[in-house]
């Protein structure tokens, strides 16, 4: 065969593929713009895992996606919203938990879920974090966690565990690290849960409390990082951290926050940790708080927002 | 163009804000001339000494702070102390005759008041600073006793305007009881001088 | 359209500017505001927290001016008309997310009571040195518009102004009013509701799946679609195109970046508001904003009594500058006297206008107070040589 006719081979047989890939609709492309694929995550990052499994949860609620809003912030995380199909917000860095807390009082009937980074809610966004907990605004919070800032070329972050590697502490990490679900939970989350990308079908159903349920839920995902992360730390590649997964989780549902710490290479406690129902949420807190102070005079913002129209 | 200045001074939680917004509202919006209010705000606000400033005029105000004080209401002897140099040598003193001792200057228009005692005997200390606003009313004439009673109405909160207005009326009265149609002992005139470039 | 009447508080009322720009707010229809104490602006959003239960609105008070600012952005992104309120230290945080704003192209308003500065400066009392940082103080390139008010009235009057101008234009306009008009109580008449016409936010009429966030149709301003209105858009604070698509190329910078400035470059003669007085064979114009100009007149008084042809001219909006009306001035006149609550801002501005047709001599004042008249007085008679 001739190089001309081998080309032409070629591109007849990607043409024939590129007809069945469009013929045969990934399940959650709805849920996708798949105008923009593909997406700018390195291969193995478990950050694609987390966006199927929220997608999946989204399609087996039936949510109606015109009220569910989705914020990132800044990260390899804080790309999500420029993926999904829904009504989505790219913000600036750690700043997706106020800006979402504008949406929902904006627009109360809106479902919003924040979903971005360690180093973006936790670290630069930390205050925001804690504070949102705290007053029980109700937002879903998703927190990819890959122990480090990786858009930015793999800088300490604030889940760093001690003694890891990092840009920024080429000689190993001496700053202890945040627990994050027990700082979410001590500010006063309604829902605490924390899986890794390999708990593909418990992630999925923690999503889907977490879509369900109201006030501030904080689900933490841990995930895989295998192009600075685990290249830096020599963990090996994606399949050696998803080995880990299997190996070093222990799954303890309800156990006391305190003791879900994460150090260097050790066990990962996964599990929900926190799901109080009857906790109310800000906007009831503030309805039922006017209400009685204010009686008859008090007027609620619309559930559709308030904006005033002709 | 007229413009008058008034300092009001006193200690906190005596009432000096409100005795001024009611100038204020009197004069622009009751008597249809303009009135600029600024309240001396900060760390000294909190203190003893607490006081409000305001110019009047019948056009737009311009410099909205004092240039030369016509009339200084003291409500206690700290505030006196710390202002009654800025007061021009014919501007008016109006002062609570139990906690301020006054320095007059020769030919200085002064008048003092028991405004407190008067208020206790009304059965509330709290609107001292009103039966001195009715004094000072009586004193300066600025605008017509209704006006003066309206802008009570509408800056007192809802349910007081009955023991106000009778505060007002108890200060307006010791004037014309005290000082004799508008005199004060062995002084002259008690209108605030006008007629200065704005 | 109207306003709704449950936000106006007809009437007259002897009220201080922070409280004027509170019920301006209102009156213009805002029903969200985020914001966190600062002195001298607490007042503004003291009054409004006191209202808008009332009235159906919400306000928060967030955790800092970070927050504040990108729950304001949020918030309007749902079509609710939304504010912000501050002073000096928190403007500075803002920054951040009212580059936000410009890049996503979020109608807002942020009020900044100016004090003076730098850092915690004087926190009680008076200074106009945010104006630079109005025009300049996010990074990047971008426009917005700032506004300056004299008085309470005026507060009240031009807060209407700003959150129309900044629905029609999709920008944050800055509030930018100074210590003194801020805690200065003057009579305020707030008009009947049905006198007071606002801009509602105008949504796209395009059916979801046909809409793109940022085309621009041959206009200068894209079309809005409210979140939760079934459009499932997506906005950046990335370089975007058309779409609302991060791309990062010199040729999409020119397009997002360079509409961002157009949009207001273009339509400059319909944003500025000045007041002009005596211009007319004025040897002498002095330029003002806020308190400074009535202090101004003062010195203006009293040069015309030394026999000085002196004009003045106000501006209302400070953001765009009025560069066309400044040049056309400066042929004619001797010069320019500037004074202002800062060590020389906007006086670098009427020099550029000026383009050396007529010097623009400035007069400082580093701030706690307003000039002395005749620190201006002495300046017109300077120019006027």
């Amino acid at each position: 065969m001739s190089a001309e006719a081998e080309t032409q081979s070629a591109e007849a047989e990607t043409q024939v593929e590129k007809r069945e890939v469009q013929a045969e609709e990934h399940p959650v492309a709805p849920f996708i713009r798949m105008d923009r694929m593909p997406h700018i995550w390195c291969p193995t990052c478990g950050i694609g895992t987390v966006v199927k499994c929220y997608a999946s949860a989204l399609e087996n609620l039936k949510l109606d996606l015109d009220k569910v809003a989705i914020v990132s912030g800044i990260g390899c995380t804080g790309r999500v919203a420029g993926y999904m199909n829904m009504d989505a917000f790219h913000t600036t860095h750690g700043r997706a938990v106020p800006f979402a807390t504008g949406l929902k009082l904006g627009r109360p009937e809106l479902n919003v879920t924040v979903f971005s980074g360690d180093g973006d809610l936790s670290g630069i966004g930390g205050n925001h974090f804690i504070h949102s907990a705290r007053r029980h605004m109700d937002i879903l919070v998703i927190l990819v966690n890959n122990f480090i800032y990786a858009m930015t070329g793999g800088q300490n972050a604030p889940t760093t565990p001690l003694g890891a590697n990092s840009s920024t502490m080429p000689f190993g990490n001496f700053e202890p690290p945040f627990n994050l679900p027990h700082l979410a939970a001590s500010c006063g989350a309604s829902y605490v849960a924390r899986w890794t990308c390999l708990h593909i079908r418990r992630m999925t159903k923690a999503f889907e409390e977490g879509l369900e349920r109201k006030g501030f839920r904080f689900i933490e995902i841990i995930a895989p990082c295998s192009t600075l992360y685990a290249r830096r730390n020599r963990l090996g590649t994606g399949l050696n951290l998803l080995l880990f997964f299997v190996v070093f989780v222990e799954i303890q549902h309800g156990v006391d926050t305190r003791e879900v710490g994460i150090a260097f290479q050790e066990k990962i406690i996964c599990g929900k940790f926190v799901d109080d129902e009857e906790q109310t949420t800000f906007l009831e807190n503030m309805n039922a708080h006017y209400e009685r102070v204010l009686g008859d005079k008090y007027v609620s913002m619309p559930p559709e927002g308030g904006w005033i129209h002709e | 163009m007229s413009r008058k200045e008034i300092r009001i001074t006193g200690f906190g939680g005596q009432g000096v804000v409100l005795s001024g917004h009611i100038i204020g509202r009197a004069y622009s919006i009751d008597a249809g001339n303009e009135a600029t209010m600024i309240q001396s705000f900060g760390p000294e606000a909190r203190g003893s000494a607490c006081s409000t400033t305001l110019v009047l005029s019948e056009g737009e105000v311009l410099y909205p702070y004092l240039q030369e004080l016509d009339a200084l209401v003291a409500m206690s002897g700290d505030g006196y102390e710390k202002y009654k140099d800025d007061l021009n040598d014919d501007g008016i003193l109006v002062y609570e005759k139990d906690l301020v001792k006054p320095t007059l200057k020769e030919g200085q228009p002064a008048y003092g008041i028991t405004s407190t005692r008067i208020a206790e005997e009304i059965g509330r200390v709290i609107v001292q600073n009103i039966v001195m606003l009715g004094f000072f009313a009586a004193v300066t004439d600025l605008v017509t006793k209704e006006q003066w009673e309206n802008a009570i109405k509408d800056s007192v909160p809802a349910g007081t305007e009955e023991l106000n207005l009778k505060a007002f009326r108890a200060g307006w009265d010791y004037f014309d009881e005290h000082y004799d149609g508008g005199k004060p002992a062995g002084q002259e005139t008690a209108s605030i001088p006008a007629e200065k470039a704005d | 359209m109207k306003t709704d009447p449950a936000g106006v508080l007809t009437g007259a009322h002897y009220l201080d500017g922070d409280f004027a720009a509170g019920e301006g707010a209102m009156a213009a229809g805002c029903r969200f505001v985020a914001g966190y104490p600062i002195t001298p602006s607490t007042e503004v959003v003291e009054r409004i927290a006191r209202r808008f239960p009332m009235m159906g609105g919400t306000f928060i008070q967030m955790e800092d001016e970070l927050a504040s600012m990108a729950a304001v952005v949020g918030a309007s992104w749902t079509g609710t008309k939304s504010m912000t309120v501050t002073s000096g230290p928190g403007f500075s945080l803002m920054m951040e997310n009212i580059g936000l704003a410009a890049m996503m192209e979020t109608p807002c308003v942020v009020v900044n009571v100016q004090r003076g500065g730098p850092s915690t400066g004087l926190p009680t009392m008076t200074g106009q040195a945010d104006m630079m940082q109005a025009r300049w103080g996010s990074h990047g390139d971008y426009e917005l518009i700032a506004m300056s008010p004299k008085s309470p009235q005026e507060t009240f009057d031009l807060m209407i102004d700003a959150f129309n101008i900044s629905e029609i234009y999709r920008v944050p306009v800055l509030f930018m009013m100074d210590e003194c008009v801020g805690h200065m109580t003057e009579k305020v008449i707030i008009p009947p509701a049905e006198e007071i016409e606002i801009v509602a936010r105008k949504l796209t009429d395009k059916k979801p799946g046909e809409y793109w966030p940022y085309e621009l149709n041959g206009g200068d301003i894209p079309e809005f679609a409210r979140a939760g209105d079934g459009y499932h858009f997506h906005s950046t604070g990335l370089t975007h195109d058309y779409r609302g698509y991060p791309e990062m190329s010199a040729e999409c910078q020119w397009d997002c970046v360079g509409h961002l400035v157009n949009k207001i470059h273009n339509n400059v003669d319909d944003i500025v508001r000045f007041e002009e007085e005596e211009i007319e064979g004025a040897d002498v114009v002095v330029l003002t904003y806020g308190i400074t100009s009535r202090v101004a007149r003062l010195g203006i008084e009293m040069a015309r009594d030394k026999g000085i042809k002196v004009g003045s001219i106000r501006l209302i909006v400070v953001w765009p500058f009025p560069e066309k009306r400044i040049r056309e001035l400066a042929g004619k006149i001797k010069g320019f006297v500037v004074p202002e609550i800062n060590l020389g801002q906007m006086v670098l501005e009427v020099e550029r206008c000026a383009a050396g047709q007529a010097p623009a001599i400035g007069v400082p004042h580093p701030g706690g107070g307003v000039h002395d008249p005749n620190a201006i007085v002495e300046a017109i008679v300077g120019a006027a040589k």
